[in-house]
């Protein structure tokens, strides 16, 4: 079919020599301008996504990385058997009605005779300065030992104790001279002699496992604060949400995506579970209190009641996701299974959903992260609390009050004591560890079941 | 069959669940987040000091502390609310309505509430007429009432220094709030003489009102979190001056610089002997139906008004409350286990 008509004109044959290889017409330099101009936004996009997240970790290093090391006195103690056994019969059950106030003591005056053994002079120091220089811990520290070994009773004992939270932050450079000279809870004087006991080696800043170990602490103690509780807390509720939803989000979209009919029902079902998908958490928080708290008599602070409210949250991504991976798998595969005889449910179990396991491990572990940083839901069971006592062994130990990561967060942002901000940050820290862990156990399950047809 | 096997473990863990609601081993507490930092003082050295476990603690308010108190009793409802305030009529007819009738009040000392500015600006001595002037929203202009229209607090009293007025106050859900408005609004409102001539245009009721209704031009801002997002406000605009607890003064006197009321200076001191206007006690109401049920509340209760940690050298004042100085009293109270009229 070759009868267009030969353009005879040479003059109107030269707007097609124009668009040649070698010269761009001005559409064609539009379009390419055009490309050019939406490339370097989409890499403007990422490059700010990215300082964004470099400023962010920044910022949470820098403050947080303080959490992991902590100040340490090492004094000789000598344990007064008059004021710590009155009776002088060694009685564990006598002692510990000796409360950790007169342990305290017991440290102070420990504390002054190191100091003066060391032969230390500072202008101005008190009393009341010197005692201030350990954490109120410490005498917990020394109280449990004691009643451990009532024996220790009349000896002099050598101990690692924390320093207090101001005197640790100046080694961490949180508090400086100039701001001790206006803060009411410490004092140059102390600070100085705290640099003189770092010289001679009794105060030593090193790394601390306590903070991942240790629970919560109050107020007047932010040295000895730590996040195990909160850890424990999380885990029970991401192993109580990884029991239920993945069980029963897996076998919900099995049934939608193989055997249900397709009709005005599962219509319905279906756009309900995507609503709920994009619920606030804050609801399934208030469902929680109703339904597990009030009404089933569930305790109040208890993972298993967080972890059901959880799973409530993360259920429409786990069959949302899930449903999506059972798509994924080839129509030829179950034809091919009903070919040589298998029934349905064969079908499904032996081939479709081995193939698409994958997709429902990276939905669900992706569920699980996001169950793992909520905080709103947990607001209204009583979670959000200040729990010291770890939860007992699963399963009795879901039912034991216990606090959560994100949770720990949110409280110690909100203490007096600054000490407390580092803390936190520590403790974004480990949740982010965390979610990092998740995320590549997800990358790697994906990479290690993936088939390719 | 794997999916099997993972939902019968699932309806044994939620079967399981019907067997915890007896009696507790832990007591609860909920409430205002003033009074929060005493009672986790007192629960780590309550835990550490006996075999009981430690209590736990939640903070939000003490309306709300108060509402979850009064939903009920029995071993899923809480057993002590902390309360920066008085229990309200209100308040204790709904608890009375739940069937939670034998509640017991306990006043656990005095807390002060301080005005603080950036340590970075002027030093400021106030009177309640200052405030009442700066942030009430009708005031009384050549001896009528108008709207407040003060933008400096060198107008509102030549002596203060001339900065712009910006004050970051608890929010309504804080029982810091009602003690600002009747120790310090309201205060000053008679103060100043502004009392009278609110009563003389809107009669008695009316003109109490008047005058604790703050502002809402932008010059008083609500602060609705805890104190911790007061000093970031204070942090963000230096011209700003935040109502805080004592406590957490003291914990921050190096970020803040805090201002006299008449010419009194806050400290513990100060409130104890009365001189220092704005201070409130701190309650804790306990359900005595709960002695039963939850191991080790009375002690804890005891534990928490006695000498070693609520007395004036115990840990409790060394951390800002002001002890009670009818302390006696009170333990004698939570030993006979008296409750509420």
């Amino acid at each position: 079919m070759t009868d267009l008509p030969m353009p005879q004109n040479p003059a109107a044959a030269q707007p097609a020599q124009k668009s040649s290889l070698l010269s761009q017409d001005d559409r064609t330099r539009r379009r390419n301008a055009a490309e050019k101009r939406f490339r370097s936004y989409g890499a403007a996009a990422i490059g700010l996504a990215l300082a964004a997240l470099v400023v962010l970790m920044i910022t949470i290093i820098s403050a947080g990385s303080g959490a992991f090391r902590q100040t340490y006195l090492s004094i000789p103690v000598a344990l007064n058997a008059e004021q710590l056994d009155p009776e002088g019969n060694r009685d564990p059950a006598e002692m510990s009605k000796v409360l950790t106030l007169r342990y305290g003591s017991v440290l102070d005056s420990a504390l002054a005779a190191a100091v003066e053994n060391t032969g230390i002079q500072i202008e101005g120091l008190s009393d009341r300065e010197i005692k201030g220089l350990i954490s109120r811990e410490a005498a917990a520290q020394v109280r449990n030992r004691v009643l451990a070994d009532p024996e220790l009773v009349g000896q002099t004992i050598e101990l690692d104790v924390l320093v207090n939270g101001r005197v640790d932050g100046y080694f961490k450079g949180r508090v400086t001279m100039a701001s001790a000279a206006r803060d009411a809870n410490t004092s140059p004087e102390q600070l100085m002699l705290a640099d003189a006991l770092a010289e001679r080696g009794m105060l030593v800043t090193r790394f601390n496992w306590n903070f991942v170990t240790n629970p919560d602490a109050s107020d007047q103690r932010p040295e000895a604060a730590g996040v195990g509780v909160a850890i424990l807390g999380s885990l029970y509720m991401m192993l109580v949400v990884l029991f239920l939803a993945v069980p029963i989000g897996v076998a919900a979209s099995i049934y939608l995506e193989e055997f249900a009919p397709k009709n005005r029902w599962t219509d319905i079902i279906e756009v309900n579970i995507s609503n709920l998908a994009a619920v606030p958490s804050i609801v399934f928080g208030i469902l929680g209190l109703a339904a597990f708290i009030n009404f089933a008599g569930l305790p109040q602070s208890a993972p298993i009641v967080g972890g059901l409210v959880l799973t409530l949250m993360t259920l429409p991504t786990i069959i949302i996701s899930t449903r999506a991976a059972l798509k994924a798998v080839p129509p030829s595969i179950r034809d091919a299974a009903l070919g040589v005889g298998a029934s349905r449910m064969q079908s499904v179990f032996h081939h479709v959903l081995p193939l698409a396991m994958p997709g429902i491990l990276t939905g669900t572990i992706i569920g699980l992260a996001q169950a793992l940083g909520e905080t709103a839901p947990l607001l209204l069971i009583g979670m959000v609390a200040f729990v010291r006592e770890f939860p007992g062994a699963p399963p009795e130990g879901l039912f034991d009050p216990a606090s959560a990561l994100p949770v720990q967060v949110y409280n110690w942002t909100q203490r007096a004591d600054p000490a407390f901000i580092e803390r936190a940050s520590g403790a974004i820290i480990v949740l982010l560890v965390f979610l990092l862990c998740m995320n590549l156990l997800a990358i790697w399950l994906r990479r290690r079941f993936e088939r390719r047809w | 069959m794997k999916t099997a096997k993972f939902t019968v473990s699932a309806l044994a863990i939620v079967a399981a669940s019907a067997v915890a609601a007896q009696a507790r081993e832990q007591i609860q507490i909920s409430g205002s987040s003033t009074v929060l930092p005493y009672a986790t003082i007192v629960a780590e050295a309550f835990g550490e000091n006996t075999d009981y476990r430690t209590p736990v603690i939640e903070s939000g308010g003490t309306g709300a502390g108060l509402q979850k108190f009064c939903e009920g009793v029995g071993t899923n409802t809480i057993d002590i609310a902390n309360a920066s305030r008085q229990i309200r009529e209100g308040e204790l007819a709904a608890c009375q309505g739940n069937g939670v009738t034998e509640i017991m009040e306990v006043r656990i000392g005095y807390d002060g509430i301080v005005f603080a500015s950036s340590a970075n600006g002027p030093d400021f001595a106030f009177t309640p007429a200052d405030w009442f002037n700066a942030l009430s929203a009708k005031v009384v202009v050549d001896g009528a009432v108008a709207d407040n229209s003060a933008t400096n607090w060198s107008q509102v009293n030549p002596d203060l220094p001339d900065q712009e007025i910006l004050a970051f106050v608890p929010g309504t859900k804080h029982g810091t709030r009602e003690v600002f408005e009747e120790k310090v609004i309201l205060a000053g409102c008679e103060e100043s003489g502004a009392l009278e001539v609110f009563t003389a245009e809107l009669g008695e009721d009316a003109a109490h009102e008047a005058c604790m209704t703050l502002r809402t031009d932008g010059r008083a801002v609500d602060i609705d979190g805890d104190y911790t997002e007061t000093l970031a406000r204070i942090d963000s605009s230096p011209n700003g001056i935040g109502v805080f607890g004592l406590a957490f003064y003291e914990n921050n006197t190096d970020k803040l610089s805090v201002g006299t009321i008449s010419g009194v200076t806050p400290s513990t001191e100060t409130i104890a002997s009365g001189e220092y206007p704005v201070s409130r006690p701190l309650f804790i109401y306990v359900k005595k139906a709960h002695f039963e049920q939850v191991d080790g509340l009375k002690e804890f209760v005891e534990f928490f008004v006695s000498d070693d940690l609520a007395g004036p050298d115990g840990p409790l004042a060394e951390y800002g409350l002001v002890s009670d100085p009818e302390l006696a009293d009170i333990q004698a109270a939570v030993a006979d286990e008296t409750v509420m009229q």
